[in-house]
C-alpha cells in the first residue's frame, strides 16, 4: 500500500509504531497532489512548506500525546473555511486575495489535534452549486471519470479524498454539499446535525442550513474527524451546548435492534435504477446484519426542492450584501460615486450562480413578496422538520439514496439552473430538518461511477448514522476501490 | 410571468448589482421559471403552520459585556483595497 493511501486510523497505527513519519507520508501525498492536479484540480492552493515543516515537528515529538488524535496526519479543508494566513477565497473572485487574519474554530480544532494542512480545496462558488462548475477558478473533476462532475459544493475536498490527494478532508453542508459530493466520488461524507460543529469561521452562505462535517476514506475515519471538531464554541451562537459522546463506540455496535425506516418518497420516478438497485442492495445487507427494515413516508419531501431554493438564497443575499469592495475583496476602480463602487466591484466579482441566487433572494424578501415566498418556504419547512420527527417514532435511522443519479458531464446542467436545483431533491430535506446524514458508498454504476447510500438519523444522533454506515462498510468493499488514475 | 424585466431591474438594484443587457434577458427568463416551480409550495394549506426559522431549540446565547482583545488594525486593513494606516478609503460620500 502506497502511503498516500492510507486512511488517519491506518496512518496513526503506522506513525506509532515508527513504520513511517508525517514528513514521509507528507511528501508522498505532495507527489501525488503535483502528478494529479493538471487532471483533477481538487485544490485551489497548497500550503507545502508549512505543512512540510510541521510534519517534521511531529517527527520530532513523537505520536504518543493522547491529546493530539491527528498528530503527522495531513488534511484537505474546503476553500470556505477560514485558514489565518493562508488565502480562503470560497472559490469567488470578489475574495481572490482574502488572507483571513484568523483561524476558523474547526482550522483552529484541527490544528490543536495535530492535523497537518495540506491546503485548501476547490468549490461552487460561495458553496452555491452541486457540480463544482461554478468555481471562479475552474471546475473540479471527477477522479473515477474525468470527464464528469464531481458533485459539489464541496467537489474539491471529496475529490481530493477519492484521489488519494489527502488522507481526510473537511466540507461544508447547506443542502447536501458534503453527501453529495462524497456520493459521487465514491466516499464518506457526514453533515452532523445543525449546531453540532461551530461555523465560526465557515463564511456564510445560508447561516441556518450551514454546517461543516468530515469527508473521509472509510466511516472510522468519519468518526475521528467528527469527534476533533465537534462539540459548544462561545463563538458560534447557534452552536449547541451538548456533551459530544465517544463516537468511536459506536462503530462497534451491531445491527440487532435497529429499526431503518424506508421512505416511499426517496423511490419515485427520476431515480436511475442503477441507484435504486444499489440502493436496495445495501438494505437487503443491512437485514442480514440483523437491521429490520420497514417502509415509511415523509409526505412534504418532494416540496423540499422549492422551499429550499428560497429559503437558501433569501439567506444568502443579505449574507453576501458584505461584499462591498470596502473591507476586503475586490473593489472597482472606476465608479465614481459609493453607490457606483458597490455595484460595479459585486458585478465584477460574484459570478453568475451567486449572482441568480442573489436576485432571487432579495426577490423573495422584497416587499409584497415576502409572505408569499419566504414566510411559505419557512411554514413548509416546518412540515419538513415534522415529517422526520414523526418517522423517528416509529425507526431509528433513515435509509435513502444521496442523489437520483449517479454523477453527470460536466457541461450537462450549466445551462439550466432548475435542473440542477433538482438534482438535490434526497439531501435538502434533511438539510432543512438539522438533521445528520452520512453518505457512504454501496455501489457503482455499470460505466464504473459510485453511488452512495444517505443514512439519516436524529437530531444529535451522529452515532446512529456512523453505526449503520459501519455495518455496511465493514460488509462490502466499495470503501476499497481506487479510481483508475 | 412571474418577473418582468422592469422588476429584474429593481431587484438588481436593491441587491447593488449591475448587470448587462444580455444577463438581464436570461435572469429574467431563469427567474420565471425558477419562481413558476415554487408556486408548488401552493398546494400546500399552511394556516396556522409556525414557520421555522431555527431548527434546534436554541434560546438566546448571552456572553458577558466584557472588553477582550480584538485583531490589531493594520491586520485587518491588510485585507481592505484601499486604507491608510488607521481607516478605510471609500469614494467621495458628501
Amino acid at each position: 500500500m502506497k502511503l498516500y493511501e492510507l486512511t488517519i486510523h491506518e496512518l496513526r497505527r503506522l506513525l506509532a509504531q515508527g513504520e513511517t513519519t508525517a514528513a514521509e507520508v507528507t511528501a508522498s501525498i505532495y507527489e501525488r497532489i503535483k502528478k494529479l492536479e493538471p487532471k483533477v484540480a481538487a485544490y485551489l492552493s497548497l500550503s507545502e512548506e508549512i505543512a512540510m515543516e510541521e510534519a517534521r515537528g511531529w517527527d520530532k515529538r513523537g505520536f504518543g500525546d493522547k491529546t493530539k488524535p491527528l498528530a503527522g496526519v495531513p488534511l484537505a479543508v474546503k476553500d470556505v473555511i477560514c485558514t489565518m494566513g493562508i488565502r480562503t477565497s470560497c472559490g469567488s473572485n470578489i475574495l481572490a486575495n482574502f488572507v483571513p487574519p484568523y483561524d476558523a474554530t474547526v482550522t483552529l480544532k484541527l490544528k490543536q489535534a495535530g492535523g497537518i494542512l495540506l491546503g485548501k480545496t476547490n468549490m461552487d462558488e460561495f458553496a452555491m452549486g452541486s457540480s463544482n462548475e461554478n468555481s471562479a477558478f475552474g471546475p473540479t473533476r471527477n477522479p473515477w471519470n474525468l470527464k464528469y462532475i464531481p458533485g459539489g459544493s464541496s467537489g474539491g475536498s471529496a475529490a481530493a479524498v477519492a484521489a488519494d490527494e489527502c488522507i481526510a478532508a473537511l466540507g461544508s453542508d447547506t443542502g447536501g454539499s458534503i453527501r453529495q459530493p462524497a456520493s459521487h466520488c465514491g466516499v464518506v461524507g457526514f453533515k452532523p446535525t445543525y449546531g453540532r460543529v461551530s461555523r465560526y469561521g465557515l463564511v456564510a452562505f445560508a447561516s441556518s442550513l450551514d454546517q461543516i462535517g468530515p469527508i473521509s476514506k472509510d466511516v472510522t475515519d468519519a468518526a475521528l474527524l467528527l469527534q476533533v471538531i465537534a462539540g459548544y464554541d462561545e463563538r458560534d451562537s447557534t452552536s449547541v451546548p451538548k456533551e459530544v459522546p465517544d463516537y468511536t463506540e459506536s462503530l462497534v455496535q451491531g445491527l440487532k435492534g435497529i429499526t431503518f425506516g424506508i421512505p416511499r418518497e426517496y423511490f419515485v420516478e427520476g431515480l436511475e435504477p442503477e441507484v435504486e438497485k444499489a440502493v436496495r442492495e445495501a438494505i437487503k445487507t443491512l437485514e442480514e446484519l440483523g437491521g429490520k427494515a420497514i417502509e415509511v413516508s415523509l409526505p412534504h419531501t418532494e416540496y423540499g426542492v422549492a422551499a429550499y431554493y428560497i429559503i437558501a438564497p433569501a439567506e444568502a443575499s443579505s449574507n453576501l450584501a458584505r461584499y462591498d469592495g470596502v473591507k476586503y475583496g475586490h473593489r472597482d476602480r472606476e465608479g465614481k460615486t459609493l453607490l457606483e463602487m458597490y455595484r460595479r466591484s459585486r458585478s465584477e466579482g460574484f459570478g453568475a450562480e451567486v449572482k441568480r441566487r442573489i436576485m432571487l433572494g432579495t426577490y423573495v424578501l422584497s416587499a409584497g413578496y415576502y409572505d408569499a415566498y419566504y414566510k411559505k418556504a419557512l411554514q413548509v419547512r416546518t412540515l419538513i422538520r415534522e415529517d422526520f420527527l414523526e418517522v423517528f417514532k416509529k425507526c431509528q435511522v433513515l435509509v435513502a439514496p444521496v442523489a437520483p443519479s449517479a454523477a453527470f458531464s460536466l457541461g450537462s446542467k450549466v445551462d439550466d439552473p432548475l435542473q440542477m436545483y433538482l438534482s438535490d431533491v434526497f439531501t435538502l430535506p434533511a438539510s432543512l430538518a438539522g438533521i445528520p446524514g452520512i453518505s457512504v458508498p454501496c455501489g457503482f454504476t455499470s460505466e464504473g461511477l459510485p453511488i452512495g447510500l444517505q443514512i439519516l438519523a436524529p437530531h444529535f444522533e451522529e452515532g446512529l448514522a456512523l453505526q449503520v454506515a459501519y455495518n455496511l462498510e465493514q460488509n462490502t468493499d466499495f470503501h476499497r476501490r481506487r479510481p483508475p488514475l | 410571468m412571474k418577473i418582468t424585466i422592469e422588476e429584474v431591474e429593481h431587484v438588481a438594484r436593491l441587491a447593488r448589482l449591475e448587470i448587462s443587457a444580455e444577463e438581464k434577458g436570461n435572469l429574467t427568463e431563469q427567474m420565471n421559471r425558477i419562481l413558476l416551480y415554487m408556486e408548488k409550495l401552493n398546494e400546500l394549506d399552511t394556516t396556522g403552520v409556525e414557520p421555522t426559522s431555527h431548527v434546534v431549540d436554541l434560546h438566546n446565547a448571552f456572553r458577558v459585556d466584557a472588553v477582550k482583545q480584538s485583531f490589531p488594525r493594520e491586520q485587518i486593513l491588510d485585507n481592505a483595497p484601499e486604507a491608510n494606516e488607521a481607516e478605510f478609503i471609500v469614494p467621495r460620500i458628501i
